[in-house]
Order: structure tokens, then sequence, then C-alpha cells
């Protein structure tokens, strides 16, 4: 299936806050993912505050930021499963949070999700999870089932594993069956959460690969979001760094890690103080130790 | 003060009646789901073994002891009256009227509504009820709708068997042990006990304790904070609310039922 559109990825020029335009997709077709305007707040922190962004076809696209800037928030916002307070989504011209429940599910049909845990069914076997949305949503004979979700499993290198279940794979396993259930239905885009968090050296090689391979050779469009700086910019074609509720800069791998940004610097570089500060908000320390803090602790 | 301490009144009553909101909500998706189980009853199955079956082994051995403990106390107060000949249909009555739906549904809400909320409560915390949405697979109507209707035709099986070996505990004690003569044990209990006052009213009894048990365990799984402390908490949550909502509509049938 497929999306059939050609993998070109179209890589915006480097643009900042105040001035962040979003990109313009040079290849000519609208973007796949296009927000204008998103506001969302949970409770009282506001967590995006006007983002505009946009995810081109064909490409693969970063969100970088901090830990606690939104970026998890935002792929649920993308696939509907939150709700903005302003601002549109939409995603292959559909108005996300317009879309009825039935026409939600029909585009998230052709929607991949890697979850950052993998969030594999943990009583079905990795055969069975990975036949989950074919049987849910394709009415196939049972030989052409297992044939589709063997192929899915070899893209990943998992066939062997077909007969395993959850418990029994670690956490890098997991999420190559994660991946192969969300290419099952052949997505026109795959959302990756952290895909690359707490894997060994060997596992996040692995996850790469797939990642970019799948992209490439599947013709699908992928959104990481990720903080892990050198292997997100190593497969990313385009780059958002997200932080404060906005977009602090996007391009090119190259624009990105040349912004003069200190917010950027201190993210790219990991530098442990600076425009992000290392202690949390707190009164003087003498204050706390003398006993004129909180008396509560 | 005073202000502040009614707010904290106010801001509890509204979020429970937003929790009994979100409840009635669950249940409607729940019931709605019932057209896409009918041609997948596997499904159901599955939950009739995981409820049902698996709490074969508690009900047996707690319908048989209570029945025991019944026919002892039974004897001894009947005794006193010489009417011990009357001890079949003390322990079925007995049985079939409150203590097979009510102690059946204690021990289901703790055997199987715990494991439910906590099933669910982790499936929520570890995102997979979020992967079956983006997989475009409603959650409530795939994973919820087959446990509830699991639950909900379980209750009444359960409870059937309780009553039935709690009469053979009653029996094994009165007749077997302390000399109650056999046919009278069995005679009076089919002559006094009455099919529908007795046996249908039972029924009705577990299949609305099937309905809350199964409605608050599914509920509490579904919203719980989804950490190891909330999924903890939502399970404490479930047992007593299920034991306390048994209680409390169990003196409401019981009027109802057989007040004059």
């Amino acid at each position: 299936m497929g999306n059939g559109v050609p993998a070109t990825p179209t890589p915006p020029s480097a643009t900042r806050n105040p001035d962040a335009r979003p990109p313009i997709d040079k290849g000519g077709a609208a973007p796949l993912v296009r927000i204008r305007g998103l506001c969302f707040a949970r409770g009282d922190k506001m967590v995006f505050d006007g983002v505009d962004l946009d995810i081109a076809r064909g490409a693969v696209t970063a969100i970088m930021g901090p830990s606690g800037t939104g970026k998890t928030t935002l792929l649920k916002l993308i696939s509907g499963q939150l709700r903005p307070q302003a601002g549109s989504i939409e995603v292959d011209g559909q108005n996300v949070h317009r879309l009825g429940r039935g026409e939600l599910y029909a585009l998230r049909t052709r929607m991949g999700m890697l979850f950052q845990s993998g969030a594999l069914l943990g009583d079905l076997t990795v055969f069975e999870n990975v036949a989950f949305p074919l049987r849910e949503h394709a009415r196939l004979p049972p030989s052409l089932l297992r044939r589709l979700v063997l192929m899915k499993l070899e893209a990943v290198g998992l066939r062997g594993a077909a007969d395993l279940l959850p418990a029994q794979l670690s956490g890098g396993m997991a999420r190559r069956v994660a991946l192969a259930r969300a290419i099952a239905l052949d997505p026109m885009m795959v959302m990756y959460d952290e895909p690359f968090t707490g894997q060994d050296p060997i596992s996040m090689g692995v996850l790469v690969s797939l990642v970019h391979q799948l992209n490439d050779a599947g013709g699908l469009s992928s959104i990481i979001v990720s903080h892990d700086v050198p292997e997100t910019l190593g497969i990313a074609d385009q780059v958002y760094v997200i932080a404060q509720g906005r977009v602090l800069c996007s391009g090119t791998p190259e624009q990105v890690s040349a912004d003069p940004d200190p917010r950027v610097r201190q993210f790219l570089d990991g530098d442990p103080d600076g425009p992000v500060h290392f202690h949390y908000p707190a009164a003087p320390l003498a204050e706390d130790l003398l006993g004129a803090g909180d008396r509560r602790r | 003060m005073i202000t502040e301490a009614l707010a904290r009144l106010g801001r509890s009553g509204l979020a429970a009646l937003a929790g009994i909101g979100r409840a009635h909500l669950l249940l409607a998706g729940i019931v709605a789901g019932v057209p896409a189980l009918l041609p997948r009853p596997r499904l159901l199955l599955a939950q009739l073994y995981n409820i049902g079956v698996l709490s074969v082994l508690i009900i047996a051995v707690s319908g048989l002891f209570v029945g025991m403990v019944l026919g002892l106390q039974g004897y001894y107060v009947l005794n006193q009256f010489g009417a011990e000949e009357s001890l079949g249909v003390m322990v079925a009555a007995s049985l079939v009227r409150e203590l097979g739906p009510v102690v059946t549904a204690l021990l289901v809400a703790g055997r199987a509504g715990s494991a439910l909320t906590a099933e669910i409560g982790l499936m929520k915390a570890t995102e997979q009820l979020s992967a079956l949405e983006m997989m475009a697979v409603d959650p409530v109507r795939r994973v919820l709708t087959p446990r509830f209707f699991g639950g909900w035709i379980s209750m009444p099986l359960l409870a059937a068997m309780f009553s039935a070996l709690g009469v053979l505990g009653g029996w094994f004690v009165g007749v077997g042990l302390l000399g109650v003569d056999d046919g009278a044990f069995w005679s009076q209990m089919k002559a006094k006990l009455d099919f529908r006052e007795d046996l249908v009213n039972g029924v009705i009894k577990s299949l609305v304790f099937g309905v809350v048990v199964s409605w608050i365990a599914l509920f509490q799984g579904y919203d719980a904070v989804p950490t190891s402390a909330g999924v903890s908490r939502a399970t404490t949550r479930s047992v007593v609310h299920s034991a306390l909502a048994v209680l409390g509509l169990d003196f409401i049938l019981t009027a109802l039922m057989f007040g004059d």
C-alpha cells in the first residue's frame, strides 16, 4: 500500500523565533502535517504557545528539545489523542480535531506510532502483536496474514522471535516488534516517541538504521521525537528544536547545529547550566538551611 | 479558614460528581460495544475463563465451609426448639437468598475484580490502551466490554455453585455428623423453598452484583492514575467500593424483594 509519495526530503531553511516561519516544502507538495497557532496547556502550565510547524512528506523530521518540553504531547496532539485549546493541526489535509470518531480512526489506520515503552500487548505473542492491526482492519486469509506478519518481522530482524511473549524480549527487541506493528498496515507516516532512549549502542544502531531504511524504502514520512542529539541529527532531513512552548529553531541538521541561540547551544552541546538552569527554582540555600524557609520539610 | 474548607468540600464534591459521570459514560461505552462483541465470542470466552473458571476454587471451598458453619450453628439453635429437621431449609434459604449472592460477589470482587482493575490500570500505565487507540481500535469495546460481560455472566453461575456446595456442606455437618434425619433435611428444603421467591430473587441479586462489581473494577482501572502508586490505589478502591456497593445494594434489594 504506502502513501505513494516518493521519498523526496525537502529540508527547510533555518528559522528562529521570534521570526520563526513555517518551512516551505520545496518539493511543491503540501506538507503532510501542518500545524498553525497551536496552543496547549496542562493546568496553569502552557506547553505550546502559538506553535507553527510543518512536517514534509517523505522526510525524516526530528522534533527535539529538553525533557518536559512537550515533545510527546505534540505527537498526541497530531494523532488526535489530545485536543488543543487553540490552533489547528492538519494531517494529509484533514483537520484532526474536527474529525468524527470514525473519520479519526480511519486516519489513524494510516498513521503508525512507536511508543517509548513499546506498548506491546502483554498477553499476545510477538506474532500476534504484529498481526493485531491486520486482524482488526484487514480481512485477510490466514496464509496471507501469516506471510505479511513474517515479512514485517523479517524487516526488523525478529522473525525468529515470533513465538515469544513481550516479557521475554529485551527493551530493544520490544521496540523493534512495536515498530513492525506500527508499519503493519503500511501507513503513510510513522511517529517515533523517543525511540533511542535507554538503548545499548548495538540496539540504538539497529533502531537508527531501521528508521532510516523504513523511511526511504517504504516511502514513509517519519516524525522522531527525541533528545538523543547525534543519533537523531544523523538521520533527520529536517529538525525542529522546541522549548518553553515555542519553536526555538528549525532547519537542516547542519543549519540547526550551527545555530547560535544559547538555548539551542545548551541543548545540543549538553551544557549542565545555561538558559535552562541546573537548579530548580528555590529560596536561597542559607535561608533553607538556617530554618527560615518552609518549616514543613 | 471556613471559606477554604468550603472550597475544598466543593472541589471534592465536584470531583466525585465528575467521577460518577465518567463511570456512567464508560458503562454506556461498554454496552455500546456489544454488537462488536457478538461476532467474536472468543473474546468473551477468554474472560469467562479468566473471571469465572479461575474463581471456581475459592468459590467452591468458601461455599463448602460457609455451608458447614451454617449447618453447625443452625443445628445448635434449631435443636433448642426441637426443630432440627428444618436445618435443610434454613441452610438453603440462607445461602440462596443472601449468602450465596453476597459472599460470591465479595469473593469475586477480591479475586477477579482486583485483578481486572490492576490489569486495566497497568495496560494504561504501559500505554497499551493508547496503542490500541493509535491502531484505530476502541479500547473500551475491545478490552473492557468482554471483561464486563465475562464478569456479569460468571457471577450468577458462581453464586449457584457457592449455594449448591454450601447446601452440601450443611448436609454433611447436619446429617453426617450431627445425626439430623436425611429425608427430613431434603424434603423440608424442597417443600419450603419457593422457586420465584427464593431462587429467582437470588439470581437477580447475583446479576445486579455482577454488573456492579465488573463496572467498578473496570472503571477504577480505566480511570487509574497511570503510575504504580495510582494502580495500587485504584485496586484498593476497586475492592472497597465493590464491597460497600454490594452490601448496600443487598439491603435495598432484600427490602424490595422480601419486604411486605
